[in-house]
């Protein structure tokens, strides 16, 4: 057995080998990028790998794969489930013959998404099992056995970890890689396979008539397991069973959940041996529910009484306060520690030479008095330039562009999109929005690449995930076949440009399109391209602060002048904002 | 906490923080060490302030409590400070005497404190102050600044010269070896003898 310090994506991936994977398809989202990234990088792949445009797309055929047998894995982070639940909820019906795992990462406190459900809770809907990881270690050994799991009973199964197990890092103990013994072969049953009433009142019985046997393996699977050491009890799951553990005192029992639907039997045993019971688990009271229906006249603490959050995310100190309120003295507590106060914030911010910056600063110079909507990805950032006024979810600038149109007489809105975005679920926005006369600009943001979860190719970048050369989509033809007549293609860093086709753009009604193109800056520099960098003229600076407002992390100014500093990558966007052409480029002064 | 030793490494993205606690990640294995670690990824990388978490010997959850790290390794003066309430009260402190100030504070118009006022702050704890992007270079490469560090705040850390120093030798890029060994040896230097 070979031991090894991995991310817990990283492990994840890994596990996906021992267990034979066949078939990985998903999209990327943070925290759940780095599994088919792993996988992907990996030499001479025995299995089929795609990245999918979306969540939905992926299920989907994830799902066909497994039901012609093969293993399947389909990854995602929590969000991603909702675009994906159509497929999921009638998924649980037809079942499947091959194992299907769905990996969908949740991440309380939101560090990285626009909200903080609990893929549980789906589980919990579809009536399929849900495996809930309290460690790297774990995460890893459940792979396996959820890919089992899923052929014993013909379920798709849910995997989720959360950001604190998919971005955190252990020893892992790895077992060999195995190569899969899999054919896949598609056996017609439309009983089965096709969802017309009469067939999936069926499919609903038979899914219902799985569900006692699945509480109880997952019990002698040892994922859910008990120790009983006191008269009082804490039931945890998922990470928050590893946070109870490191302060957990010895006379107090101790029930850990790593996977769902819970044996009300065998919990209900062991909540009748306590005089009290603490539950504590991130996010949705999934566990404390159960518990509560249960627990009979047995006090239950938890959320519901308040002793523990319903948001954010939890940590050793959390739980420790947690015990405490409820009553059970943690081994250690820990006294709060006062931060520096008024320290200059350094939030994440767009680099030098992001094409976003320009395209923002060019849309706030033509359209003034403009609501802007955005969307998903780096450049959410532009929040903080002042050009982002809306982010629902995926594709939702183009969709709720169109409703504040339609809604305000006379409201000029432009909306932002990127690429991979566009393509995820914005697409179907702009038809919509062309098919029912909406009058709004669109600025795709095209850089290629779906840069923010680590630069993953998507349809338009011409590479496959594996790397192999495909056809690129044409926006441009693509935005005109959804009916949009106006469409221009631009270079973003070409600041005049830009502001004279956004120019043109306002003064047409209907739908407009500007692709602003430009290679993410961090792809351009690990392809070796080089452009000279900029330096500003101290004699010819008047230090009116222009530049500084733009926003560039390469823009710095002391006694009273701008300074270009090393992170310069010579987007040369600054130059043609300098009221006196203090900018020019370095060496040529 | 329980046993572990825990360190928080802190800088700006895009500063090889992450190398830095796969060194320390390896070494523990190499030592036949239990280990757990927690870090910045996605989108918080993009210049922002970014941490990682090791807990040496450790078993449980990955993340240090405020008030209970053993050490903390900063790439910069500012985020020494903005991280200080980490440590316990015998914490110690290895940073690099560099101070990038955040765009915040040009477009903002904020006042940052000066380097001077930072160091002061910094000396309520032991500190180890090195320039390690002068030593990186010297080493051969600015890139090098996350082994200076580790070398410089080896002293400190319960994991074996040796151990630190193969674990940096199997981590970095084959042709960077050379350069990397003599990273950590010069930061070793600089940071003196415990």
């Amino acid at each position: 057995m070979e031991r090894k310090y991995l991310l817990g994506n990283e492990a994840i991936a890994h596990a996906c080998l021992e267990s034979g994977v066949d078939f990985v398809c998903g999209y990327p989202g943070t925290p759940s990028s780095e599994v088919v990234d792993t996988l992907r990088a990996q030499p001479d792949r025995p299995f089929y790998l795609e990245w999918s445009v979306n969540e939905k797309v992926a299920l989907e055929n994830a799902l066909a794969a497994a039901w012609c047998g093969v293993r399947a894995l389909c990854t995602m982070k929590h969000v991603g489930l909702n675009v994906a639940a159509d497929p999921l909820m009638t998924s649980a019906y037809t079942g499947v013959t091959g194992g299907l795992v769905i990996m969908s990462a949740d991440d309380p406190f939101a560090h990285s998404s626009q909200n903080e459900q609990d893929t549980r809770c789906y589980a919990h809907f579809a009536r399929i099992p849900c495996f809930d990881p309290a460690s790297v270690q774990e995460a890893h050994d459940m792979i396996p056995a959820a890919f089992k799991l899923s052929e014993e009973f013909g379920l798709p199964v849910l995997f989720r970890p959360t950001t604190r197990i998919c971005h955190s890092k252990g020893d892992v103990a790895l077992g060999p890689a195995v190569a899969s013994p899999r054919k896949g072969a598609f056996h017609k049953d439309p009983r089965q396979y096709v969802v017309i009433p009469a067939h999936t009142r069926v499919l609903h019985k038979k899914l219902n008539e799985k569900q006692p046997a699945l509480r109880k393996r997952l019990v002698e699977l040892g994922f859910n397991r008990c120790e009983v050491r006191g008269k009082t009890a804490i039931i945890a799951s998922g990470i928050a069973a590893s946070y109870v553990q490191e302060i957990l005192p010895d006379t107090v029992s101790f029930m850990k959940i790593g996977a769902y639907p819970i044996d009300e039997g065998w919990l209900k045993e062991f909540v009748g041996k306590h005089e009290k019971v603490l539950v504590i688990e991130e996010l949705a009271p999934e566990v404390e529910e159960t518990v509560r229906q249960v627990a009979g006249c047995i006090p239950v603490c938890g959320k519901k009484n308040g002793n523990a959050p319903y948001e954010g995310e939890l940590s050793t100190a959390a739980v420790a306060g947690i015990m405490e309120k409820a009553g059970f003295l943690p081994k250690s507590l820990f006294a709060p520690a006062a931060m520096v106060e008024n320290l200059p914030v350094r939030p994440p911010i767009l680099c030098a030479g992001c094409l976003h910056r320009g395209a923002f600063y060019a849309i706030k110079k033509v359209f003034k008095d403009a609501v802007y909507p955005s969307d998903i990805g780096c450049y959410t950032l532009g929040l903080q330039l002042g050009v982002v006024d809306t982010t629902i979810c995926m594709g939702a600038s183009i969709t709720v562009g169109s409703g504040i149109a339609h809604a305000c007489e006379k409201q000029d809105v432009v909306c932002t999109i990127g690429d991979s975005t566009f393509l995820h679920t914005g697409v179907q926005g702009l038809m919509n929005a062309v098919y029912n006369g909406a009058n709004m600009t669109v600025v795709i943001l095209d850089n290629r690449i779906t840069a923010m979860t680590g630069h993953q190719p998507n349809p338009n970048t011409g590479l496959t995930a594996c790397g192999v050369e495909t056809p690129a989509v044409s926006l441009d033809a693509l935005c005109r076949a959804c009916g949009v007549t106006f469409v221009e293609t631009m270079d973003a860093f070409d600041l005049t440009g830009m502001v004279n086709v956004l120019q043109e753009a306002k003064k047409r009604s209907g739908v407009k399109v500007i692709i602003a193109k430009q290679m993410c800056v961090i792809s351009a520099r690990r392809a070796g391209v080089k452009r000279g960098r900029y330096t500003v003229d101290p004699e010819a600076c008047t230090g009116c602060g222009t530049c500084v407002r733009f926003g560039c992390p390469a823009i710095e100014f002391a006694d009273e002048k701008a300074r270009i500093n090393e992170l310069c990558s010579g987007c040369s966007v600054c130059v043609h904002l300098c009221p006196v052409g203090a900018i020019v480029r370095e060496g040529k002064r | 906490m329980s046993g572990s030793f825990d360190i928080l490494i802190v800088g700006i993205g895009g500063q090889g923080t992450i190398l830095a606690s796969n060194i320390l990640g390896d070494s523990c294995l190499i030592e036949g060490r239990q280990v757990r670690g927690a870090e910045t990824h996605g989108m918080a990388q993009r210049g922002g302030s970014v941490e990682s978490h090791i807990r040496i010997d450790g078993k449980f959850g990955p993340q240090i409590a405020p008030g209970q790290a053993d050490l903390l390794i900063s790439f910069d003066l500012l985020e020494a400070l903005r991280y200080s309430h980490y440590l316990k009260k015998d914490g110690k402190i290895v940073v690099n005497r560099r101070l990038v100030l955040p765009t915040s504070v040009y477009t903002q118009k904020l006042t940052p404190p000066t380097e001077e006022e930072i160091i002061a702050a910094l000396k309520a704890h032991e500190l180890c102050l090195l320039d390690a992007d002068r030593i990186a270079t010297e080493a051969g490469s600015p890139l090098s600044q996350n082994v200076v560090m580790l070398g410089a705040a080896a002293k400190w850390m319960p994991l074996k010269p040796a151990t630190l120093l193969e674990a940096v030798r199997r981590l970095v890029p084959k042709k960077t070896i050379e350069i990397n060994t003599k990273a950590f040896t010069m930061g070793q230097d600089a940071g003196g003898k415990a």
